[in-house]
């Protein structure tokens, strides 16, 4: 459990994409490999934007979860 | 200790930045706390400078001096303006300590410290790459342009986040209005880096873009987030794994929060100040507000985004002094002009409740809203009466 370890949650509730994404590209970027980060977004297109950057960009998406009004994105900085 | 004429003290309102969300907050309060207020502004250079026009001063239809005007000429004649270097916030004590030792104090303290240029931050971006975000720049790029003709142009991001997010889209298309003109289009090649898994931002609005740039024959690639460029072999490389050749290389340079807010351990790790998006008061804080560039909102960095929130600040500023407390909440909004060449454009106007309408054509109105901003801006937007 200890690399589910959440070291960064980037809350993005309320804005439109690709708000979140370039959150999460921020983040990623200023991460250690190894770290993992938490997206909270309410916007949509998140849903499909996230994960293919996550894949084109070589880290690991962990989870996405269903939550009351917004979806929360599990990323490990793999590179 | 400065009293009013009926003997209690005047709140110190301090702004630190005088860009636009700082002068407008100095303005509406100054006006509307008069003789109850004692209003300063710190801004290091006490010059304020309307950064939309410098993508114009890159493609030579601007001058830098019609752009850049003294800080106190655009101030209400009872703020006070201090030229020097806010170092050090304190918001235990209440006080920012200036560079040269002098300590100023607050009952307010209106964090309106933009965002700065770090193009070191990108292994070389500075050697390799033009911009147009500062008016340098903006002035060697127009250089650059006059002297190139023909080849490869690639225009995008460098880091996230940025200032303006549909700033190098339009960058792209200015770029094909300018080669146009010069009756050298056909001798160029376009091509558009774009960090997003499409070419524009917003997403309601890309369809419209995406048409645009196909229609000009600008080339895309999406998910191109630089990790770094190599100006010997003019090559410009992404975080993604791919590589992109390049004659001319136009990249907006990544951003981060102002040193002082970093110095004062009050950023994230971009330097941003983490701010409660509808009160705009920096979170843990009840007497920090926080406006523009400088807050973590992930909205876009803009004047745009500035104008709309200072006034949200300092009409909360005058409630709080008069004993109403908070009135109002920022609602997101944003309202801006992009100029898409051949004196057409779109406008664009949202808040996070309400994405922007996809827009069906560029028109000449948009175009129109954008030349009339850049000329009435002086008298308009830092008195914070529009």
């Amino acid at each position: 459990m200890a690399e589910m370890k959440v070291s960064r949650i980037v809350d993005a509730r309320g804005s439109f994409c690709p708000g979140p994404l370039m959150e999460l590209i921020r983040a990623v970027k200023e991460a250690q490999i190894g770290e993992v980060i938490e997206v909270l977004s309410s916007d949509q297109g998140s849903k499909r934007d996230i994960p293919l950057w996550v894949s084109k960009a070589g880290h690991i998406l962990l989870s996405v979860a269903e939550k009351e009004g917004y979806t929360s994105f599990l990323v490990k900085k793999a590179k | 200790m400065t009293i009013n004429s009926s003997g209690l003290p005047l709140k110190k309102i301090l702004i630190l930045g005088g860009g636009v969300g700082g002068t407008i907050v100095a303005n509406i309060t100054a006006r509307r706390l008069k003789g109850n207020a004692e209003v300063t502004v710190v801004d290091k250079s006490g010059k304020h400078v309307y950064q939309p026009g410098f993508v114009y001063v890159a493609f030579g239809d601007e001058q830098i001096n019609n752009i850049v005007k003294d800080e106190r000429s655009l101030l209400n004649k009872n703020v006070k303006l201090i030229t020097k270097e806010a170092v050090k916030i304190d918001p235990k004590d209440r006080k920012v300590l200036l560079a040269d030792g002098e300590h100023l104090e607050y009952d307010y303290l209106v964090i309106a410290t933009g965002s700065r240029i770090v193009s070191e931050e990108v292994k070389g971006l500075k050697e390799g790459a033009h911009h147009f975000y500062e008016a340098d720049a903006a002035e060697k790029l127009r250089q650059a342009l006059q002297t190139f003709n023909g080849g490869r142009v690639v225009v995008g991001v460098g880091g996230l986040p940025y200032k303006c997010p549909p700033a190098p889209a339009e960058a792209a298309c200015q770029l094909d209005y300018y080669f146009t003109k010069r009756g050298i289009r056909n001798k160029v090649q376009i091509e558009f880096l774009s960090p997003l898994p499409r070419v524009f931002p917003l997403e309601a609005v890309n369809p419209f873009v995406t048409k645009i740039f196909e229609e000009k024959q600008i080339a895309y690639r999406t998910f191109f987030n630089v990790d770094y460029v190599d100006p010997q072999a003019k090559k410009v490389y992404s975080l993604e794994g791919e590589s992109v050749d390049y004659d001319l290389l136009i990249l907006v340079p990544p951003h981060r929060g102002a040193k002082v807010i970093e110095d004062s351990g009050l950023g994230d790790r971009g330097g941003w100040v983490p701010t409660d998006k509808y009160t705009l008061k920096a979170k843990g804080f009840d007497d920090i507000y926080v406006v523009g560039d400088a807050t973590d909102i992930p909205i876009s960095k803009a004047g745009a985004t500035a104008h709309y929130e200072a006034k949200v600040v300092a009409e909360n500023i005058v409630a709080q002094i008069k004993g109403y407390g908070d009135l109002r909440a920022y609602d997101g909004k944003v309202r801006c002009f992009c100029d898409a060449g051949f004196k057409k454009g779109i406008s664009l106007s949202f808040d996070y409740t309400h994405p922007p309408k996809p827009p069906s054509t560029l028109t000449r109105s948009a175009y129109l809203g954008k030349v009339i901003l850049n000329k009435l801006y002086w008298w308009t937007v830092p008195s914070g009466r529009f």
